[in-house]
């Protein structure tokens, strides 16, 4: 099993997503100057600030070469996480259904906060159950996930919301306390809370690392085998 | 020599140079200067770059250490924590910008500290930040810079994801105009990597990174940093350089990549003073010359003038010095990170600084004056013949119950949570983070062999302006206390001065006292001081701002699995008390909170007893003898046990020693500790965790969420 992290510049979470998918698997970092996807089994877009994020979160980075080969991996059925940036990236490339506004606060938050497996099945949280709650760091200025409400019930109706918010945990007014979300296909997933930081039990919690079990899970199952 | 023989006309005087000082340069160059070296040199001899009133002073701090592996001089001190690894470190103020504006003067205050850290070498991989500000109870301006410099801050840190993993901020109404805004940056590095700045090696080609050269900041060291604030400081908006941390990132990352493919020679930061000073330092480290074609470089505006483009301080630029054979693959390295690399210009063996401009010589001047020849003044201290500062407005009678006291100090701006401030800040990028703000006395971050480096910043202003002498010792106390708790062992120091005009005799003396102070709590403790800043000129129309030097210490610890925390962490552990600890109200938050003005006697402190107390905390701390460790400072013991409820969300019962003041501040004498009551022998025991409920007898009884209550609700309100 082995990661690709995609490394933009203004990249900040990408050591920290190898370390942490290190800790299941094998993992390289992918240039974004790159049309290459080094034969990776998964491929994670880190947090950080692409490109600086002058324009707007992740509306840059979508361009990137290394992206045309994202999305083809991706609709070929190939796994594909965003962390926070990763998860503005994803959903201004049309991986992801949804968008991310600014913060109601306006303002950076930086929280550990408590998620609630929605889903306890599938490539991204297999290893979780559902209910089971979850504590995972959030950072961010644009993490506000937002979709027309028809398209929200859409989203719950077929089980795309994978991950919610506690109640009175949501750090950022996303609609539904919506944290992460997936594709139609199940194969794309996009969240807010870094779960690449926690996954070592120095730094407080280590249920991040049931992300990354599960990824490896599903790709040992029903690719690799 | 008569200063009106030659000075024919006042640009000396507009650029703050006395006529002394333009006589001297007249006496030093054999003749006038043009304008270009006449800006050079009026930056070069600033306080910001010269530091005419204070290097002298300097020389008074303690610099030697076996762990020492970098000194003063460098663009960041270093010193050795093992395993082949160096940290290096520094602090540094931006004040001036700051209070002009706070959000671009924060966060470029921060990208500077970043550049000095990555300057020698190290991967930047904490930063911290002092802030000062006024009352914001009371002043709009002060709650608009506190809110602009902090998302300043977390602008830049965040987004080139450096973790901001601790700080400290006072408010108190001398900083009203003059804010300061100091940030501390640490990096890590092989040893191998560690670089200096000077330049060397004839021929070899000097180039020029990162942004264009445009107009900001231009004359900021002279204008900004080296002359009191006052009257139409807005007209000095466009001497604040604006911040693209997406720029520096890609900078950090390619210097970092230039340095393990040992591709230079020599690397060094453009800041206060842009390529004058930059290219002056590299050439008189290195015993050289330097010739710079100012047509090579890019611009961000064509037209710009040779002075300006001398002076810019534009930020996200480093200039380096490499050997001609590895200019094409340094050129190939800043392509992958698209960082853009100009070769501007060689060293020389002339010991000159030489300016071309289409194919003029516009300056050429000996490093030797742009460097050695600056003035050195001998301050004039003069103890103040009255008292400086008045009291602040009474918050408190002094009729309260114990209890409301406490509540009242736990909700005081300056002891309140910082909460709402550091979850602006990203604490835990890079994912070395251990010790979160608010977990522990120090930050503690992990190195790859499973040991740990923890860093704390201390300054408080209000005690400085009671004693400098033991105010400033108090800081060092205070760091020093702050590792222990964390099982830390101090390796090195870092400070930034903050003062007012040396030029006053009462200014001159808080500044001598406080550094006689810090050299001798730094000898007790045997602590070098690797590098620093010194910030001047801190005053305002309403007077000089409390005497502030802000003290950064890094420490190590063998194992990060063992690293203390400050929250009692187990229903029934014993909690002591421990150290000399002989507490008073003079200079503390409570007389604060009661309108007394900042006078009187600070409890003494045998500085080697304290040594031997925080070394006992320490060792018990690494041996996991106790399950939580606090130092005691400001609001006192009360404060202190209060603290340790709310971090842990436990409560305690405990009964203070007789005639102990639960509110009287004597920082970094005394520790709380708790853990089994096998661990704390030898200690005076003062009672046991447990509960909901803090219960001081005799005294006071307070739920634990009461006490939360207004400890979160005390900043909130501003931020």
């Amino acid at each position: 099993m082995k990661f690709g992290i995609v490394r933009f510049p203004g990249s900040c979470d990408d050591i920290d997503a190898l370390q942490a998918a290190s800790r299941v698997g094998d993992a390289v970092l992918l240039w974004h100057a790159d049309h290459d996807l080094q034969g990776v089994d998964a491929v994670i877009v880190p947090g950080g600030f692409s490109y600086g994020d002058y324009l707007r979160a992740g509306a840059i980075a979508r361009f990137a070469p290394v992206m045309v080969e994202v999305e083809e991996f991706a609709r070929a059925g190939g796994l594909v996480l965003g962390i926070c940036n990763g998860f503005q990236v994803l959903c201004e490339a049309h991986l992801l259904p949804g968008a991310l506004l600014a913060n109601v606060s306006l303002k950076f938050v930086f929280r550990q906060v408590e998620l609630e497996v929605v889903r306890g099945a599938g490539p991204f949280t297999g290893a979780c159950e559902a209910g089971e709650r979850l504590s995972i760091p959030v950072k961010h200025t644009t993490g506000r996930f937002y979709a027309p409400d028809p398209e929200l019930d859409r989203l719950e109706a077929s089980g795309q919301v994978l991950l919610r918010y506690a109640p009175g945990q949501n750090p950022n007014g996303s609609l539904r306390d919506i944290a992460g979300v997936c594709n139609e296909s199940r194969n794309v997933f996009g969240l807010m809370p870094h779960p690449e930081h926690a996954v070592d039990p120095l730094g407080g919690s280590v249920d991040g690392v049931k992300i990354f079990e599960s990824m490896r899970a599903h790709v040992e199952q029903h690719v690799l085998a | 020599m008569s200063n009106s023989t030659y000075s024919l006309d006042e640009r000396h005087r507009q650029l703050g140079l006395t006529d002394d000082e333009y006589a001297r340069i007249l006496d030093r160059l054999g003749r006038a200067p043009n304008d270009v070296e006449l800006a050079m040199l009026s930056l070069m001899w600033s306080e910001h770059c010269g530091y005419k009133h204070s290097r002298r002073l300097l020389r008074r701090l303690p610099k030697e250490g076996r762990h020492v592996l970098m000194g003063p001089g460098e663009n960041a001190g270093a010193v050795d924590v093992g395993g082949g690894i160096a940290v290096a470190f520094k602090v540094e103020s931006h004040n001036h910008p700051s209070a002009v504006e706070p959000f671009q003067g924060a966060a470029t205050g921060v990208g500077g500290i970043l550049r000095d850290v990555f300057a020698v070498g190290a991967r930047p991989v904490a930063v911290l930040d002092s802030l000062r500000f006024g009352e914001p109870s009371s002043s709009q301006r002060s709650r608009y810079l506190l809110d602009q410099a902090v998302a300043g801050i977390g602008h830049y840190g965040n987004s080139i994801g450096v973790p901001t993993v601790g700080g400290e901020i006072y408010f108190e109404s001398s900083y009203e105009q003059n804010c300061l805004v100091n940030a501390m940056c640490l990096g890590l590095a092989p040893h191998a990597r560690l670089i200096r700045s000077a330049a060397a090696g004839a021929g070899n080609v000097v180039v020029l990174l990162g942004a264009l050269t445009g107009r900001d900041g231009i004359g900021g060291a002279s204008v900004l940093a080296s002359a009191e604030l006052g009257e139409g400081d807005e007209a000095k908006r466009p001497s604040v350089q604006i911040g693209d941390p997406f720029t520096e990132k890609k900078l950090l990352e390619c210097c970092l990549e230039l340095l393990d493919r040992e591709l230079l020679v020599s690397l060094q930061d453009l800041g206060a003073a842009g390529l004058t000073s930059a290219a002056s330092e590299m050439a008189s480290g290195g015993g050289v010359g330097l010739t710079i074609d100012l047509c090579q470089i890019p611009l961000r505006e064509a037209d710009m003038e040779p002075f300006e483009i001398m002076v810019s301080e534009s930020q996200e630029r480093m200039l380096c010095v490499a050997r001609p054979e590895c200019v094409g693959a340094l050129l190939d390295v800043c392509e992958r990170w698209e960082v853009l690399a100009t070769t501007i210009g060689r060293v020389t063996d002339s010991g000159r600084l030489q300016v071309l401009h289409r194919g003029n010589v516009v300056a050429d001047i000996p490093v030797s004056v742009l460097i050695d020849d600056c003035p050195l003044y001998d301050l004039q201290p003069v103890p103040p013949s009255s008292d400086l500062y008045g009291g602040p407005e009474a918050v408190l009678s002094g009729d309260e119950s114990p209890a409301d006291t406490l509540l009242a100090l736990l909700g005081s701006a300056n002891l309140a949570s910082r909460r709402p401030v550091f979850e602006q800040y990203d604490p835990i990028v890079q994912s070395r983070t251990v010790r979160r703000p608010d977990e522990a006395d120090a930050a503690v971050l992990t190195l790859p062999d499973g040991s740990a480096i923890a860093v704390s910043i201390d300054g408080n202003g209000r005690r400085v302006a009671c004693d400098p002498r033991l105010g400033a010792a108090e800081a060092v106390y205070e760091c020093s206390a702050n590792l222990a708790c964390v099982g830390a062992e101090p390796l090195g120091l870092t400070n930034c001065l903050n003062f007012g005009n040396p030029e006053k005799p009462h200014v001159a003396w808080q500044l001598t006292e406080a550094v006689e102070g810090l050299a001798r709590a730094c000898e007790a403790f045997g602590i070098p001081v690797v590098g620093g800043n010194v910030s001047l000129y801190n005053e305002a129309p309403t007077g000089p701002i409390f005497p502030t030097p802000v003290v950064g210490m890094v420490g190590k610890l063998p194992s990060a699995a063992r690293a203390g925390q400050m929250g009692f962490a187990r229903e029934g552990d014993t909690i002591a008390l421990v150290g000399p600890f002989e507490p008073s109200l003079v200079g503390s938050e409570l007389a604060k909170l009661r309108g007394q003005a900042p006078v009187g006697e600070l409890p003494a402190a045998d500085a080697a007893a304290l040594r031997v107390v925080h070394e006992a905390i320490r060792a018990r701390v690494r041996a996991g003898a106790f399950r939580s460790a606090h130092d005691i400072a400001e609001g006192g013991v009360a404060v202190a046990l209060a603290e340790c409820c709310v971090a842990g969300g436990l409560g305690a019962s405990v009964r203070l020693p007789h005639g102990l003041d639960p509110f009287g501040e004597a920082p970094g004498r005394a520790f709380i500790v708790s853990g089994p009551a096998e661990g704390l022998t030898g200690f005076v025991v003062i009672g046991e965790v447990g509960g909901e409920v803090l219960r001081i007898e005799d005294l006071l009884e307070l739920a634990v969420c009461d006490l939360r209550e207004a400890r979160d609700s005390g900043l909130a309100e501003w931020v």
